[in-house]
């Protein structure tokens, strides 16, 4: 497949991770943002063809896994409403809420519904007039288009019968909040290839600049992961902090213009907060007052949820990168995919899982 | 079906804290991977433990009259009924045989049963029995009982069917999982993911253009073949639902060994590996319904490679993986990196309903 075999093409990967080794003299901490980074990560084995003095901690990418308890539960509440149909991300459907998760919903008889695009939910809203269509907005800034795209469609048509749940999530400000904690221990980041692609390499220059920490914008295969730490190692030996893009083949310096118009016409940032970390300021995306009408949390009386994690799930930490996932005594124990304690065991693209499935070998040993 | 690995035996051995209830049945009970496991483990095995059924093969095999008699049943809730490269009826045939067949059984006979929804379309049940019959034809079975029951509307889903199958093992034939030794080669008669993507194409919601034909087809002949050059070989199964991956770990699992695959040895078509990539699954996950794995003695394997090549069915077929004695109860794959990552059971339902 063209763009993908020569990106999985493992002399090259190898050739790149000797000149990481060649190149590095002293220990270094970087942070891949992406899940689907992580997932790569561990998938080919990347971290084994490192440097021992490199450490790639793992950041909150993933945007099954930043989803806060409230908003699983809130999608929960409003699929057992008979009059409802609930469509989302099929990942969303394993993540457990307090205490129920979408697929026991659906067990239970609530009417939910996988969908790979958010306008599948116009569709199915447009085709059952007496439902109600309620589709689970989350994500980052790259499914925020295509769910912007959603509302504004469902707009147009006058559809009184759709609306969104929304929680979505900002990279940029979760940089921010991690660079300024007091415990940060990261040195450099592989900034999220896809997030870049819709909003440009721009956005991550004032951190750049603010923390003086370098930034490389890095796609999602074994090659473009080894190319971006290879960027970084550079700069870093270099003692530079400049802001680079691996990923050209999909990311511009400005983005997908059309895609972030569409972003602003639906949605305003707002402060939210992210499963495992807290409130991030200015973190997040809502619906515009123009479309309150779309909002499933005021068409729907849902009331305030405030809900507490499983005391032992270290998730916060796992999302920091201050911890790793095999450092969790509940690890592959008590928290496994099947009854996960927590988020980022439950999402492909989540840390725990990741380790789970593609390294449980290595840590029993 | 015991499925546990080494990490929750430990937690069972370390931890007394019970797992969260599990009170009700989820999609993922009915996937093949892990929740099949443990309800079969759980609620099927300990009502109706004996001997036979313990060997948890795909089949029973029984003696009567000095006679060993391979039986199976299958039930079939595929959705959308037609699909390229089949239907409800000829998949009602061929799941049935290959199970016979894995056991090295040559199939005979078969039942046939209807559940139909009040309200399906007579010409639709009409195509169906006819492919089915055309099926059974070409296999060489005969249907020879039946059973019809209509349940009201929004009752069914339209048409399910379920097919019991008895067939008769030659001497000297002794497949089961529970044969995989150390040093054995894993054999795939061709490429992966074929059926799973062909059906997933048709979902609704889900339409995409493709060219995908299910690889739905009767493999007996090919066992024949296969025990006609060797009868070194330890085990087949067939990869239907959960995959490639849920079958050899079932496999590494009952024969207490480590299966390592070889990742560049994997024969996926570029069409899959591209609806693959775009839908974010793994094709080692997704359902065949006319592959088979086979374990055979180190010694054997050239030949049985041959042989299975030598058949239409099986002309893509490679050598995919060795058993080992590391890790037992694990799959593990090596990468063309270098690296090597575990291939997990399926834990939930990656396609609902796809057999």
């Amino acid at each position: 497949m063209k763009y993908l075999d020569e990106y999985r093409d493992h002399r090259i990967a190898r050739a790149l991770a000797a000149e990481i080794v060649q190149l590095t003299t002293r220990p270094w901490v970087l942070m891949e943002i992406c899940g689907g980074q992580t997932h790569t990560i561990m998938r080919y084995g990347i971290d084994e063809l490192l440097p021992r003095g490199i450490e790639l901690v793992h950041g909150p990418g993933c945007p099954v896994c930043v989803t806060p308890l409230e908003t699983v539960d809130k999608a929960i509440a409003l699929a057992l409403h008979p009059e409802v149909i609930l469509v989302s991300y099929g990942d969303m459907l394993r993540v457990p809420g307090s205490h129920s998760d979408l697929f026991r919903a659906k067990a239970q008889g609530a009417d939910v519904r996988i969908a790979y695009s958010p306008t599948e939910a116009v569709k199915i809203a447009r085709s059952n007039p007496d439902r109600k269509v309620v589709f689970l907005a989350i994500g980052f800034e790259t499914t925020a288009p295509a769910n912007a795209m959603a509302a504004w469609q469902a707009r147009r048509e006058g559809l009184t019968n759709f609306s969104m749940l929304v929680s979505h999530v900002l990279v940029p400000p979760a940089i921010r909040a991690l660079m300024v904690s007091g415990n940060n221990r990261v040195q450099g980041f592989i900034a999220p290839g896809h997030v870049c692609t819709v909003m440009g390499c721009k956005e991550y220059e004032s951190l750049v600049r603010d923390f003086r920490v370098p930034i490389v914008v890095g796609g999602f295969e074994p090659v473009d992961i080894l190319e971006a730490v290879l960027m970084l190692v550079r700069q870093l030996e270099a003692g530079e902090a400049k802001l680079e893009n691996q990923y050209v083949r999909s990311v511009s310096y400005q983005g997908n213009i059309s895609a972030q118009q569409i972003m602003a016409e639906v949605f305003e940032v707002a402060d939210q907060k992210w499963r495992g970390i807290g409130l991030i300021p200015q973190s997040g995306l809502r619906l515009r007052e123009e479309y309150a009408a779309f909002d499933a949390s005021r068409v729907f009386d849902l009331g305030e949820m405030t809900v507490d994690e499983p005391a032992e799930c270290i998730s916060a930490q796992v999302l920091q990168g201050l911890k790793k996932p095999t450092d969790c005594p509940a690890f592959g124990m008590r928290c496994t995919p099947e009854n996960p304690l927590g988020a980022p065991m439950v999402s492909t693209e989540g840390a725990c899982a990741a380790y789970y499935h593609y390294r449980r070998h290595a840590v029993a040993k | 079906m015991s499925t546990k690995t080494p990490a929750e035996i430990n937690f069972e051995l370390s931890c007394p804290t019970p797992l969260p209830a599990k009170d009700t049945i989820l999609l993922g009970h009915g996937s093949g991977g892990k929740l099949s496991a443990e309800l079969i483990r759980d609620i099927f095995l300990p009502a109706f433990q004996n001997p036979v059924l313990a060997r948890l093969d795909d089949q029973a095999i029984v003696n009567v009259n000095g006679q060993r008699l391979a039986i199976t049943t299958d039930s079939f809730v595929v959705k959308p009924l037609f699909f390229p490269g089949g239907n409800i009826g000829s998949l009602a045939v061929h799941g049935t045989v290959n199970d016979l067949a894995m056991g090295g059984a040559t199939p005979l006979f078969l039942s046939a049963a209807f559940i139909i929804e009040e309200g399906f379309s007579m010409d639709e049940l009409r195509r169906v029995v006819n492919s089915l019959r055309q099926a059974a034809a070409e296999a060489g079975v005969q249907v020879v009982t039946g059973d019809t029951k209509v349940v009201e509307k929004g009752k069914g889903d339209g048409l399910f069917i379920n097919t019991t199958g008895i067939g008769l093992v030659p001497e000297g034939v002794d497949l089961s999982a529970d044969r995989a030794r150390p040093g054995d080669k894993v054999l795939l008669s061709g490429s992966i993911g074929d059926h799973g993507i062909a059906i997933l194409a048709q979902r609704e919601g889900l339409e995409f253009e493709t060219q995908i034909q299910s690889d739905s087809a009767a493999l007996h002949t090919l066992v024949a073949e296969m025990l006609g050059v060797t009868r070194e070989i330890r085990c087949m199964r067939d990869p239907t639902r959960g995959g490639v991956s849920s079958t050899l770990n079932e496999i590494a699992e009952r024969s207490r060994v480590g299966i390592e695959l070889e990742e560049s040895s994997l024969p996926i078509h570029e069409e899959v590996r591209g609806a693959c990539e775009l839908l974010g699954l793994d094709p080692l996950y997704v359902a065949n319904e006319g592959k088979l794995i086979a374990i055979v003695a180190p010694e054997a394997a050239h030949a049985v490679l041959q042989a299975i090549r030598r058949n239409p069915l099986g002309a893509e077929a490679r050598i995919i993986g060795t058993v080992n004695k590391e890790n037992p109860g694990l799959v593990t794959m090596r990468t063309p990196f270098g690296t090597t990552r575990i291939v997990d059971m399926l834990a939930g339902d990656q396609l609902p309903r796809i057999c």
